[in-house]
């Protein structure tokens, strides 16, 4: 072009079209400029709730990764072994022959033999659906690997979670707290609502063992020794309490602090919830007098001053101290009445003459306790203990002393008219840093404790809910157990197991399912478990698997733990020479290292060839105020014989006949996915898009289906919103406004308050099981590890893989690490005291560092790296280690060493960072790429240079009979890596390898 | 022309602010993006899939880690034993050209093509009149300027899209065809990097203009120029980051409650609970 | 800086070419060349050879050379247009020098067209200088011996290769007085070069902290680069050089461009074998110049390193 005269009024191309980006969860709306049919630029589309308009590097960068030549073209049949790449180009016609082939033998033999499992799939909704008519009750997404823990804890406690399911309120909160976050889903969200924070002046913690991104710009970095958050989070709890820094009232409002918790050991409802003949949960109330002269005039903290008259305390406290109790000090009353004044503290005396508590001084007892003493956890979590007191005081004093009060009026679920709202503008985030953890689940569960007790939950200035949060905590829904006539399942294979009999497990207690999901193992592991099908699947354990159907899980490579003996897995075979999971079928859009292992492969096509549809069913886009959904719309054409997933899986349902798939004359009910997001009724009116429904598109939430609704999404940006009413802006878990309107928008059953679970009444249920109570119980070998987990009230316990040192190598390091003679980095001087994770066991010495990985901000997994932009910001990882731990190891950043886990060791470069705890090594995830995937040249760093730290991560815990993840979830721990470092006799000298232990 | 034009009354430039970049690298992709497929592009890759991939880039994003000093005299980052060190930050750096008012890069052109908009003040390289000598390359102390010169390792399988057109000098062109590109929105008439940025970190403007927002955030937060002594005044901005509010600073910490739960320790706390009037 | 190779050739080539221009341009214009016809022609065609080839090789560092002519438009503002207008313009003098000398003559005209010439050569070699002196980025250049290094370097090794003719012709008697000039500029030239290298040894390298201007903040150093790949600033402008080798190389480039031409003057002188020692000098003068040059590159730090992270290893 010519310069000199710049065309300065040049169109962005030939047409623009909107559609969302896919090159994250985040699900950004987008616009893609198109220039002669081609792909010209891609920018965030201002008018979209998700991003207002900014986009991410890898949003802006999607047409490299729409244009990569690791794009798949033709469905590929598998001439060669697995594993050895070869394939043989076939028609799609007997492609799905095939695949129906393959399923309809198993459909006639037994559903359960199909395990379907999809990876950071968008179409939960579709796919889930397909699933429970297929009839299977083996099928997951990715959640069981990636933070179930955080889902299942905030489910469980207080019916939302992290995750996109809700946000800080960013423009309010005035102290942030971020919990192990590097990146998250809600990516392009949190780092505009960063932005807000940062110009009003709102402190923001990063509690983290590394310090970049977001922690770069926080104003205090706590370097925490991972793992130990949950001993954090409760000494914060400890603190709080002793200094009565709670919101009582909040708590006895909208949580379960003063439901009374029976107390009588070895009964069948020890440590239930004491209920009235409703089933009411019952509390303790002030004498009768007392109750109805103060509740009458406390309506609302803070706009009337609740002046109730003082009851003498005196005598309760004599009375508690004797155990006696004048029936004229108190009274049991349905707690969950409005105009009660609850107590909170006591021991009471049930109508049939047992003891029971509050649930507050059950949470209260645990926390106050030394174990959470801010003095006795300071060594462990590597944070000193006049730290967490001021964290804990400077909580307080926003919380407290900074509240905020918003003019907005507002019913409460008892119909009590309130004319403000009072906030606790104190915010929590927290995400893989605490749910990659096998003690994730009660590690969350305490940060949202710390919340509740805040009174920081859904407040102005606090964690806000997205809808269609919240729902009942747990939700409704359970795990389908059984099939119909028709063959499907009675309901979505997945949900929230309220009670032992909710477990999908045989009359031995044995799993069912393939992944151990719903078993004794992990009982709520409300995800299922993709990390372990494979391994489960080989072993038939409990049940063979015909055919491994996977979809977007790189699951031969970075979606694995313990990569390389899951890779051996795909190409196990029986005695007979059969390969023991007789079908693997793989849909990717891309020449991943999954693909390498499939049978058949299911060519998709990108983002941008196809609809999809992001909805209200799946994980929300919401905002707090807003609810919110999308599609995508195909801006280009394939230019290849791929087909779009969600398609073919219509298809195959219709080729298969299954319910609701195919009409009674064999027809496919639906002509494709687009057809299937505007007709399909999950139930009436209630379909997969909210937006323009009704004949004449006039209804929002619930409606008939609309033939023009794409349409309508199309002209409109491709996503539909819908305002929250003001006054159900907040205390959304007993806002009347709220629950009528997310009623009739279809997103809970009924307008019932939503009762936090300060004590989590599900998890005794358990317990019990395993105490020998109720018809579903632990086999004799669970029983102590369920009645140790499910604990209703948050525990923190050190769950670290320890298994036995490599007996070879340990005596080798041992020989290197004798001082050589004249090295000048020699005695080098020791870690700090007090930066050193735990120390316990054996095991810890021989691996005394913690391993963990971060996303970067500019990759997505492993899809980034065919992506010819993103791969030239990094084609590399490093390890970085503390520079005093690397002198303490005698290395040098930039050189090459071992790193040593007891699965194996890789060499890696170290690097120095300063900003990360001394006794923790990090590196960036998943820039390690396996030769021959992705279409990388021979010689691509990601291979040469670079790793894949999965290979050391076991995927087995200590006690070989379980996973590698959380007893309660089963949440695959990642970041519980514990490894040493040791020289390499040629530290100059480049290159990546990995030495698996039994080679 | 590569004389200076007259100082002019209109500097438009970037302000990037330090203090809520958090290293994203958006700005950096956006930038590529918008300009790879545009009049100023492409921004030729080499190797992009195999063992060398590189290529030209308008802005970069750099991560530096600052030691900040500490009271006692011990202070580097090799050795942190110090516990009274504080905690090391880490600062993510966007770099990109500067349009500087008085720059070498214009001067030293022996062909006319970099040049410096007389009404405006951005730098441009006339990609028509560049023979690629790099020599304005070489008087940037910004690494603002990049070149794709033939390179061996550039493959056949590549697939790259279009010609790619190489041997003359690129670089930040501040969206000259996207600010007064009356086909866009109003909104979108800023550069891709300021549109894209998830934090907005960055703003653009017009910094001869006191009254310009711009200008304004840079006084208000003191916005420095990059290595002044070179004498080439740059024209955008950088914000330094505001003080952390970590314990070592006194004045935000509130006070503790200690003191007043003394009283009420002499209680065990339980009990002290019972006491507690509530309402629900 | 990374050293180029086209860049290298150029200077070293042209340099010697138009130094040995300067000499025969000079010698022509005071009337003391002591040859004519075949005698001018030999050493000014020679000097064309360096000079074109060096000029030749410096377009291959462009990235379009076939536009190499635009670059003689910005003389006002340019070294380098400038540069290229020098050089173009001293082959008029020198076809003027030819055309002369091959026509027999050694008039005034002749006098004229080597002043002209000798005047191109050195605006040539003053531009050529001024490119690097002038850039503030690079600090090792900016060295006051710059300058005057370019002369001296051409007009020795230029010298050496005009002895080396004189000494080699039949029938050119000359005298001492220009190859003791030569031992002279050849001392005169380690002892610049060494002075200029103590001198960018003590320079202090532009740091991140302030490159970055965070140095106020604290301690700086740079986490992670841009991207961890080489890209064309780190390729060009971040180079590195073992300190090791650079010691060892500038030995090697003082022995062969400074001592060994020494040697051979004073034996040459002493023995009267010029005609042996003066090529052996010329050759060793050039290639201790390509080693020098390459170091002028190599050892020479743009400010624009310091926002890099330390290259590992
Ligand atoms: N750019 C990009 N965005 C992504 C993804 C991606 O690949 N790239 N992936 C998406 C997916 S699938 C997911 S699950 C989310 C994950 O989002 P994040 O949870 O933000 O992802 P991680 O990078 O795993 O971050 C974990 C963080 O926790 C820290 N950490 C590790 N152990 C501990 C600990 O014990 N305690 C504390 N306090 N911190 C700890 C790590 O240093 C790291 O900063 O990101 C999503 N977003
Ligand atoms: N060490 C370590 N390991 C981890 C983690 C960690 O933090 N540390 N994080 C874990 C977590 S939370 C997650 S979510 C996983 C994520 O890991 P994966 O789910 O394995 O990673 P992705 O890169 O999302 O790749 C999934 C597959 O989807 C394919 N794909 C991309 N686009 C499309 C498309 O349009 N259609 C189809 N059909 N396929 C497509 C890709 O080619 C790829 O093969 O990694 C886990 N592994
Ligand atoms: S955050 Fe995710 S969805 Fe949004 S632009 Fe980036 S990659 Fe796309
Ligand atoms: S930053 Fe560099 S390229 Fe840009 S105007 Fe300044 S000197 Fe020139
Ligand atoms: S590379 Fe191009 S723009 Fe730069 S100085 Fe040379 S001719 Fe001018
Ligand atoms: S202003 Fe435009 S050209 Fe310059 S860095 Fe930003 S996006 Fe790139
Ligand atoms: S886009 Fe914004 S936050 Fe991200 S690197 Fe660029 S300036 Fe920083
Ligand atoms: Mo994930």
């Amino acid at each position: 072009m010519p310069h000199a005269q710049l065309e300065l009024n040049r169109p962005t191309g030939d047409e623009v079209k909107t559609t969302t980006c896919y090159m994250c969860a985040c699900r950004c709306g987008i616009r893609v400029h198109l220039k002669h049919g081609q792909v010209r630029y891609i920018d965030g589309n201002p008018a979209h709730p998700i991003n207002r308009g900014v986009i991410c590097a890898k949003g802006a960068s999607g047409m490299m990764q729409h244009y990569s030549p690791a794009r798949l073209s033709k469905p590929l049949l598998r001439v060669g072994e697995r594993g050895e790449r070869k394939f043989r180009e076939i028609e799609w016609d007997e492609t799905l022959a095939l695949a129906t082939k393959w399923l309809s033998d198993i459909r006639a033999r037994n559903p359960d033999e199909l395990a379907f499992f999809t990876g950071r799939d968008q179409s939960q909704a579709l796919t889930g659906w397909w699933a429970q008519q297929f009839g299977t009750i083996n099928y997951a997404a990715h959640g069981g690997f990636c933070s179930v823990n955080m889902a299942a804890a905030g489910m469980y406690t207080f019916g939302g979670s992290f995750w996109e399911f809700g946000e800080p309120d960013w423009d309010r909160t005035k102290y942030l707290m971020l919990w192990g976050v590097a990146e998250d889903h809600d990516s392009n969200p949190i780092k505009l609502g960063l932005g807000k924070l940062k110009a009003r002046g709102a402190k923001i913690v990063a509690i983290n063992p590394v310090r970049t991104g977001y922690a770069s710009i926080a104003d205090e970095w706590v370097p925490v020794n991972p793992g130990t958050d949950g001993l954090l989070a409760g000494a914060l709890i400890h603190e709080l309490l002793l200094g009565d820094r709670v919101d009582f009232e909040y708590l006895v409002r909208y949580s379960n602090a003063h439901h009374l918790v029976i107390r009588a050991p070895g009964a069948a409802d020890d440590g239930l919830i004491a209920r009235d003949a409703d089933g009411k949960p019952l509390c303790a109330v002030r004498s009768a007098s007392n109750r109805h002269s103060g509740a009458a005039q406390s309506a609302e903290p803070g706009i009337h001053d609740a002046d109730h008259g003082k009851p003498d305390s005196g005598s309760l406290l004599r009375n508690v101290r004797n155990d006696e109790q004048k029936s004229s000090d108190f009274a049991l009353t349905d707690a969950t009445q409005p105009d009660i004044a609850p107590l909170i503290a006591g021991e009471y005396t049930l109508p049939d003459g047992r003891k029971a508590v509050p649930a507050f001084q059950l949470v209260a007892e645990r926390f106050l306790a030394d174990d959470y003493a801010p003095d006795h956890v300071a060594e462990t979590c590597g944070v000193d203990a006049a730290t967490i007191r001021r964290l804990a005081a400077e909580l307080a004093h926003v919380a407290f002393d900074a509240a905020i009060e918003l003019p907005i009026a507002w019913t409460d679920t008892h119909g009590r008219h309130h004319d403000s709202m009072r906030g606790r503008p104190v915010s929590m985030h927290a995400m893989r840093g605490i749910a990659a953890h096998a003690n994730g689940f009660h590690t969350c569960r305490t940060i949202h404790l710390l919340q509740i007790l805040l009174g920081a939950i859904d407040t102005p200035g606090s964690y806000r809910y997205h809808p269609p949060y919240p729902k009942p905590a747990p939700p409704g829904n359970k795990p389908a157990k059984s099939r119909r006539p028709d063959g499907s399942l009675t309901g979505n294979p997945l949900g929230y197991p309220q009670s032992p009999d909710d477990l999908l497990v045989d009359a031995e207690g044995k799993p069912r399912r393939i992944d151990h999901a719903f078993s004794w193992e992990f009982p709520l592991a409300a995800h299922g478990l993709l990390q372990a099908v494979i391994r489960n699947a080989v072993d038939a354990n409990p049940t063979h698997i015909d055919t491994l159907f996977l979809f977007m899980a790189n699951m031969g490579w970075n979606s694995a733990m313990d990569t390389t003996a899951t890779r051996k897995l795909l190409c196990a075979k029986d005695a007979g020479g059969r390969y023991k999971i007789p079908h693997i079928i793989y849909a990717d859009a891309y020449d991943s290292e999954t693909v390498a292992f499939a049978d058949l492969v299911l060519p998709d096509t990108t983002y941008l060839e196809r609809y999809d549809c992001i909805s209200l069913l799946d994980r929300p886009i919401s905002g707090c105020d807003h609810a919110a959904d999308a599609i995508r719309q195909p801006v280009v054409a394939p230019d290849r014989d791929v087909r779009p997933f969600q398609d073919v899986l219509l298809d195959l349902g219709a080729r298969l006949k299954l319910p609701n798939m195919a009409d009674p004359d064999g027809q496919p009910v639906y002509k494709s996915y687009a057809d299937y997001m505007v007709r399909h009724e999950r139930a009436p009116g209630v379909g997969m898009l909210s937006g323009w429904r009704g004949a004449d598109g006039t209804q929002a939430g619930k409606g008939a289906p609309n033939p023009d609704q794409l349409q309508r999404y199309i002209e409109h940006g491709c996503f539909f919103e819908t305002k929250v009413p003001e006054a159900g802006a907040y205390y959304r878990m007993a806002n009347r406004d709220y629950l009528a309107w997310a009623q009739a928008m279809g997103f809970v059953a009924n307008t019932e308050p939503v009762t936090l679970q300060l004590y989590c009444e599900v998890l005794q249920r358990f317990r019990l099981a395993a105490q020998g109570h109720g018809a579903v119980q632990p086999p004799e070998a669970e029983r102590a590890r369920v009645e140790r987990y499910f604990d209703p009230v948050p525990l923190w316990y050190s769950e670290i893989e320890l298994p036995a040192p490599l007996a070879g190598r340990a005596a080798r390091s041992a020989e290197r690490a004798a001082p050589v003679g004249g090295d000048p980095r020699e005695n080098p001087p020791h870690l700090p005291s007090g930066h050193l994770p735990p120390q316990a066991g054996e095991g810890n010495d021989s691996y005394p560092l913690s391993a963990i990985t971060q996303r970067p901000m500019f990759m997505y997994h492993a899809w980034g790296s065919q992506n010819r932009w993103l791969r030239q910001i990094a084609a590399r990882n490093v390890l970085y280690v503390h520079p005093h731990t690397l002198a303490a190891h005698k290395l040098a950043s930039g050189d090459w060493a071992w790193l040593t886990s007891p699965r194996g060791r890789l060499r890696v470069e170290v690097r120095a960072h300063a900003a990360t705890a001394p006794g923790t090594v990090w590196t960036w995830n998943a820039i390690g790429k396996r030769r021959g995937a992705w279409k990388l040249g021979a010689r691509a760093p990601e291979f040469v240079d670079g790793f894949l730290l999965n290979h050391l991560i076991g995927e087995r815990a200590r006690d070989a009979r379980y996973g590698n993840g959380d007893p309660v979830t089963g949440q695959a721990a990642w970041f519980d890596l514990k490894v040493r470092l040791e020289h390499d006799p040629e530290p100059r000298v480049p290159g990546h390898r990995f030495e698996p232990v039994d080679a | 022309m590569t004389s200076l034009p007259a100082p002019a009354k209109k500097k438009l430039g970037l302000v990037i602010d330090l203090d809520i970049c958090v290293g994203c690298h958006a700005c950096a992709v956006a930038c590529k993006a918008w300009n790879d497929g545009g009049d100023f592009g492409p921004l030729a890759d080499d190797d992009p899939y195999g063992a060398e991939p590189h290529g030209v880039w308008f802005n970069r994003v750099h991560s530096y880690e600052v030691q900040p000093p500490a009271p006692g005299p011990r202070l580097d980052l090799l050795h942190l034993e110090d516990t009274a060190a504080p905690a090391p930050q880490m600062v993510h750096f966007p770099r990109s050209c500067l349009h500087c008012e008085t720059p070498d890069c214009v001067t030293v052109c022996p062909t006319g093509a970099s040049y410096k908009r007389a009404e405006d003040g951005i730098v441009l390289v006339d990609q028509d009149k560049c023979i690629g000598c790099q020599l304005c390359a070489w008087a940037c102390p910004y690494g603002a300027r990049e070149i794709a010169l033939p390179h061996p390792k550039t493959t056949t399988s590549d697939t790259d899209r279009k010609d790619a057109k190489r041997g003359t000098m690129q670089k930040c062109t501040l969206c000259v065809d996207r600010i007064y590109n009356e086909t866009l929105d109003a909104r979108d008439r800023q550069p891709a990097c300021v549109l894209a940025c998830p934090t907005h970190a960055r703003m653009f403007g017009d910094l001869g203009d006191p009254d310009s927002d711009v200008s304004k955030v840079v006084a208000e937060r003191g916005g420095f120029a990059l290595m002044p002594e070179f004498g080439y005044q740059p024209v955008n901005r950088y914000l330094p980051p505001r003080p952390r509010r970590d314990g070592s600073s006194t004045a935000a910490t509130p006070p503790a409650p200690a003191t007043e739960t003394l009283d009420a320790n002499q209680l065990p706390p339980l009990l002290r609970w019972l006491d507690k009037a509530l309402s629900r | 800086m990374r050293p180029a190779l086209s860049v290298i050739f150029f200077t070293v080539l042209s340099g010697a070419g138009y130094g040995l221009w300067c000499w025969l341009g000079v010698a022509l214009a005071a009337g003391v060349y002591p040859s004519a016809g075949v005698g001018v022609l030999a050493p000014l065609v020679f000097g064309f050879v360096l000079v074109t080839a060096g000029l030749l090789a410096s377009t291959s560092h462009l990235g379009r050379p076939e536009r190499a002519w635009r670059a003689l438009s910005q003389w006002r503002s340019s070294w380098l247009s400038r540069e290229g207008i020098a050089s173009l313009a001293a082959y008029l003098p020198m076809l003027a020098v030819a055309w002369l000398a091959w026509r027999g003559s050694t008039g005034g005209g002749l006098r004229v067209a080597g002043a002209l010439l000798a005047a191109c050569a050195l605006a040539t070699l003053l531009c050529t200088a001024n490119i690097y002196r002038s850039l503030k980025t690079i600090a090792a250049w900016r060295a006051r011996q710059v300058l005057p290094l370019y002369f001296v370097f051409a007009w020795l090794s230029g010298g050496l290769w005009l002895w080396a003719w004189l000494a080699l012709a039949p029938h050119a008697a000359i005298g001492e007085a220009f190859p003791l000039t030569l031992l002279a500029l050849a001392v005169i030239a380690a002892i610049t070069k060494f002075d200029y290298w103590r001198g960018i040894d003590a320079q202090p390298a532009n740091s991140a902290g302030h490159a970055t201007g965070l140095e106020t903040l604290g301690q700086v150093r740079a986490f992670e680069g841009p991207v961890t790949e080489p890209s064309y600033l780190t390729h060009e402008m971040a180079f590195v050089l073992a300190r090791r080798h650079g010691g060892r190389l500038r030995r090697i480039a003082l022995g062969l461009f400074a001592v060994l031409p020494v040697l051979a003057i004073v034996v040459a002188v002493t023995t009267g074998q010029a005609a042996w020692m003066a090529p052996i000098a010329a050759i060793a003068a050039l290639a201790g110049l390509f080693i020098e040059r390459w170091l002028f590159f190599a050892q020479a730090r743009h400010a624009v390193a310091a926002f890099f992270p330390a290259p590992q290893g």
